[in-house]
């Protein structure tokens, strides 16, 4: 079944690259929404419903944890399952974003396969 | 194990970073543009011409810059958009923006303990090549030159005491 995922970066060419990524991956994208920091993605959610969202960490405006923490304030966007896509790699990090609510964290670079493994267990909501 | 203190004070050219960095640039070439870059077999005199850089702060405190030709940052948004080279346009600052973030991210992610104790800033790209850059530092920098599609990159992390 087709998904709706919506991808949280402030780098416009990086939005792209996981976009891309996800058809890669042979992850079925009915639609696809952007947002270029946290703040512009909880203001995508207030009109979306999206059943993924892939996440940075380090934005401007407000960062990736502080929007995974914001999450449940939000209607359309109770139980959807966060992925965070970081360049940041250390053990704190993964540890900070899973306590928060992310469900799988991928480090940049990255491949489409290593992007498949981490998300479709968490579309089948085994993660 | 040495903490990352003890390394950079036991070390004071920090050439034995040179492999790791060389590594952590073809990683990132490799994985999101798809393309193995090589070693030049000469010095090329090409102008690099964008440069982006990324500071660090925390345990290493320095700025990692990667600079290229205007023509190799524009190629190396085709690679990572899917598009044609008349098709890439402000997004070529961008793309290499985004290279420079994942060489620092990933050549940080291999040293032992600086994944943790370092920070790294958003990249800042600049475009030309006629400037002076005053670093206030007190070692000199590594540097890493490859060919990217045949055109020469020059990879360096400039380190502050």
């Amino acid at each position: 079944m087709p998904i709706r995922a919506l991808i949280v970066d402030d780098s416009s060419v990086m939005r792209k690259i996981v976009e891309r990524s996800l058809r890669q991956a042979g992850i079925d994208l009915s639609d696809v929404f952007q947002a270029g920091n946290g703040a512009e993605a909880l203001g995508v959610l207030k009109d979306s419903k999206v059943d993924l969202i892939l996440c940075d960490i380090n934005m401007p405006v407000m960062d990736g944890l502080e929007f995974i923490k914001q999450l449940p304030s939000v209607e359309n966007a109770k139980n959807v399952p966060v992925v965070m896509i970081t360049t940041e790699g250390s053990e704190s990090h993964v540890v900070q974003a899973l306590s928060c609510g992310a469900r799988g964290y991928i480090r940049k670079p990255f491949t489409p396969e290593q992007v498949k493994e981490h998300v479709v267990p968490v579309l089948a909501g085994k993660s | 194990m040495k903490s990352v203190s003890e390394l950079l004070a036991a070390n004071g050219s920090h050439e034995n970073w040179i492999p790791l960095l060389d590594m952590a640039a073809r990683e990132v070439f490799d994985l999101m543009l798809s393309c193995e870059l090589t070693v030049p077999s000469i010095l090329d005199d090409t102008t690099l011409d964008v440069t982006s850089m990324v500071g660090l702060a925390g345990q290493l405190c320095g700025v990692l810059s990667v600079r290229c030709s205007g023509k190799a940052a524009a190629l190396m948004a085709t690679k990572m958009l899917g598009v044609d080279l008349d098709k890439v346009g402000a997004e070529f600052s961008d793309a290499l923006g985004e290279v420079c973030n994942m060489v620092a991210g990933n050549f940080k992610n291999k040293i032992a303990g600086l994944a943790e104790g370092c920070m790294l800033s958003p990249p800042t790209v600049i475009t030309g090549s006629n400037y002076d850059l005053h670093l206030m530092a007190d070692s000199p920098a590594i540097e890493v030159r490859l060919l990217f599609e045949g055109l020469p990159i020059l990879i360096s992390l400039q380190l502050h005491g």
